[in-house]
Order: structure tokens, then sequence, then C-alpha cells
């Protein structure tokens, strides 16, 4: 796919909630303590927010959303659109954005539909209801984006289990003829559909005995076939080859420049991987850069929305913002975004107990 | 392409956990003490920053020491 832009929508606020409950990676007492230091010292991840088993994706969106609508003023009957993205949905069938658009009491006449995609899924997230609003026909939508990763990671699994916290998030759009254009610039390569992947419980291999069956891949590595499976190398060497050509051609194809870029908002995959990516793109001002996974971990498709309220409310609350958005990982798949923000509401982070 | 031995110091000085002089380029870099598949992640990001040569899950396996990594490298980076 070529860069393509979305004209004529604004986005008006941001707002997350991460679960009370928080697991310190140090305590991780699965692998010795001189590799748990290693792991957080090169992936960054030192704390991450773990769901109760009370606590669905759902849950971890309706908040953000509540109360960002009433901090916008959206009267329920305003919203023309609910989008979820998740991979771990409340329920295999319905949607989580049909429940959503009952359980937020907006009206009957909403489209409401779900996006399975991970790490890249705020940034197609953005795409798609940006161009179901830039007509003006529909004026107000929420992009709901969430996972609970850590329902699917075995705890004897070194190589996933640490890396994953759980959050939810809400973004509200909306038509607005007067808004800047935001260039998109997105990509799939499902030759990596194995690199992250739960084989077992799709309409692929269904259940059988071996789905809950724990099963030793390597030292440091047991897990069951219901749980997510995670190709670190794989993985990384994806991320090294697609994201930062990615990125530059989005700059090229938007005649814009990094330098005058304020903020960069990567997915937060790990310490490594993102500076990587920061050093293939020559971004020498590192403050530019910004991160949450020290404290949240690796939270899905819902790390951009995060980083972004947790790490720039008052720069993004309190003046006008030109962002790099970029999400990438499972599938694979990949997209970024340039978009500019105009004082936008920065709800400060929800705990949810 | 710098040589063996000056490859083996800077990828080393990337382990901070790892005294320098104690790995060589004959060393199995899986018996480097308290190695675990963290390093990998490191050796790929090293090798992709330094020589931008990108190292793949196969090159790791067919690898034992650090001077067979250099040479996958050495190779790559002439292609």
């Amino acid at each position: 796919m070529s860069v393509v832009s979305v004209h004529s929508i604004s986005l008006r606020g941001i707002a997350a909630a991460v679960p009370v409950l928080t697991y310190s990676n140090l305590e991780y007492g699965h692998i010795e303590m001189p590799e748990r230091e290693l792991f957080i010292k090169t992936t960054g991840i030192r704390e991450r927010r773990v769901a109760g088993k009370h606590q669905s994706t759902s849950d971890l969106c309706y908040e953000p959303a509540v109360q960002l609508m009433n901090k916008l003023g959206w009267e329920k009957e305003s919203i023309d659109a609910v989008i979820v993205v998740t991979q771990s949905p409340d329920y295999f069938i319905p949607g989580s954005a049909v429940i959503l658009q009952n359980r937020l009491g907006l009206n009957k006449s909403c489209l409401a539909f779900d996006i399975n995609l991970g790490c890249s899924g705020y940034v197609y997230g953005l795409y798609v209801l940006g161009n179901l609003l830039s007509s003006g026909q529909l004026k107000r939508g929420l992009l709901l984006v969430g996972d609970k990763s850590t329902v699917s990671t075995a705890y004897t699994d070194k190589s996933a289990y640490p890396l994953f916290g759980d959050a939810g998030s809400a973004t509200a759009l909306e038509y607005d003829p007067s808004a800047g254009t935001m260039y998109f610039n997105m990509g799939s390569d499902g030759s990596g559909k194995d690199a992250i992947n739960i084989e077992h419980g799709g309409s692929r291999n269904g259940i059988d005995e071996t789905t809950f069956q724990l099963m030793e891949i390597e030292p440091g590595i047991a897990r069951e076939k219901r749980h997510l499976k995670l190709d670190g190398v794989g993985i990384f060497n994806f991320a090294l080859r697609e994201v930062a050509p990615n990125i530059r051609g989005l700059y090229e194809a938007a005649g814009q420049t990094l330098e005058n870029t304020d903020f960069f908002v990567f997915h937060q995959a790990n310490r490594l991987i993102n500076e990587s990516v920061r050093k293939k793109l020559k971004i020498t001002d590192t403050r530019k850069v910004l991160y949450s996974l020290e404290k949240y971990g690796n939270t899905s498709s819902a790390s951009i929305p995060l980083t972004m309220i947790t790490e720039a409310a008052e720069a993004l609350a309190s003046g006008e913002l030109r962002l790099c958005l970029c999400g990438f990982g499972v599938g694979f798949s990949w997209g970024s975004v340039l978009l500019h923000t105009k004082s936008i509401v920065c709800l400060p982070l929800i705990e949810l107990p | 392409m710098i040589s063996a031995e000056e490859f083996t110091d800077q990828l080393v000085a990337e382990f901070e956990e790892v005294e320098p002089g104690t790995v060589f380029p004959d060393t199995n870099y899986r018996e480097i003490k308290n190695w675990s598949s963290m390093y990998a992640l490191i050796i790929i990001a090293f090798v992709d920053a330094n020589f931008d040569v990108q190292l793949n899950a196969d090159d790791l396996k067919n690898t034992q020491t650090v001077r067979d990594l250099y040479n996958i490298v050495a190779e790559k980076a002439k292609a």
C-alpha cells in the first residue's frame, strides 16, 4: 500500500485504564535473579499491570470511554460509531464493540464492530474510524483499543510471560472540516503468522486433549497450546526490516521531516527493539521518543494511547503538536501515522481495582 | 570489515554483565556466564546497528563461536 491520507478528522481526546494489580518482573520466580535483571535491562520492562479474573477487555475500555465522553461533554446520543480493536475479546462471539454500544448506552443506530489486530491496531483503528467519519455523514466516533494479553500467557514461559501488561483505552474522533490531514502508511505480511500465535481454540485446530497439556519447548519455556507463543528473534528481525523504512516512506510521501515532529510514539514492544528503530531513523533527541513500558510492559494495541497520556499529557493538553505514531507486531502487521493535535483532552490514567 | 578480535571485543562490550577479557573469538558464545535468550537479541541489535546486517534464527542456530558469527556477518556485509 502507498501512503494514504484522511481529511477533516479531529482527535478530541484520549483516556486509558490499567488494572491496579502490579506485577514486578524482579519477582518473577520462574527464572533466576541474574536473568531477571538482564531481562529488565534489555527489554526495559520492570512492572506490568495484570487484570483479575473479574476484568475483561471491555471492562478495561468501558471506564475510559465513559470518563472521556463526560469530559468532552459528548451526549451518548451523539456517538455515531464505536470500534473496538482487540485480540482478547470478551467472547468469541459476539464482538466487544456491540457489547460496549449497549453498556455505554449508545444509540441502536450506532455502528459497532471489532477489528482483530494487536500491536499495529491503534493506527489501523484511527484509519478506519477516520475514514468512516471523514465524509461528515457520521460525526462522532469512539475508538476503544485494548487487550487482556495476560489471559493467554503461561507463567512457565519466560519468552512471553514477563513482557505483557493489560490495558484499555478510548480515543474520541470527530468530523471537523477545519482539521489538518492525517497521513498513513500501513503494511501486512502474513508469512509471520507463526511468530506470535495462539495455536488452539480457533477453527484451525479447535480444542483437543493437547490443548491444556503443558509441554516443555526448551529450558524455561513450557506452555499449553491455548497459550500465546512468541518468537523473539523472528519478531525482532521483522521490526528491524519493516518499521524504519515504513516510517521513512511515510515522511517522504507526506512531504514532512522527522525534525519537525514533536513526539514519536512507538508501540511499546521492548526497549531494545524500539531503540534500534530510533537509531535507524537517526532520531538523536531521545526526549522525543516516548516510553511507558518500564511501568506497564507491552500493552498490545493500547500501548500507543497509554504512552501518550502517561508520558505527554501536559504537552498534548496545552498546545499544538505534530506526532508520529507507529504500531507493529502480531500478523505481521504494521502501520504509522502522522497527525496534528490541538489541545486535546487527556485524562489522567485510570486505575481499576 | 574489522578483525574477528575487534568484533569480539565490541560485542562483549554490549554484554554489560560479562567481564572484558573473558570471551575470545573461539569462545562458544552460548557458554558465556549467565547466557540467556536475551543475549541473542543483543547480538542481533549489535550486528544490525554496526554492520547493517540482519542475523536470522538459522544464523544463530548454525553458529557456535563468536568467530562463526563474525564470519556470517562478514559474508553478509559483502553481499
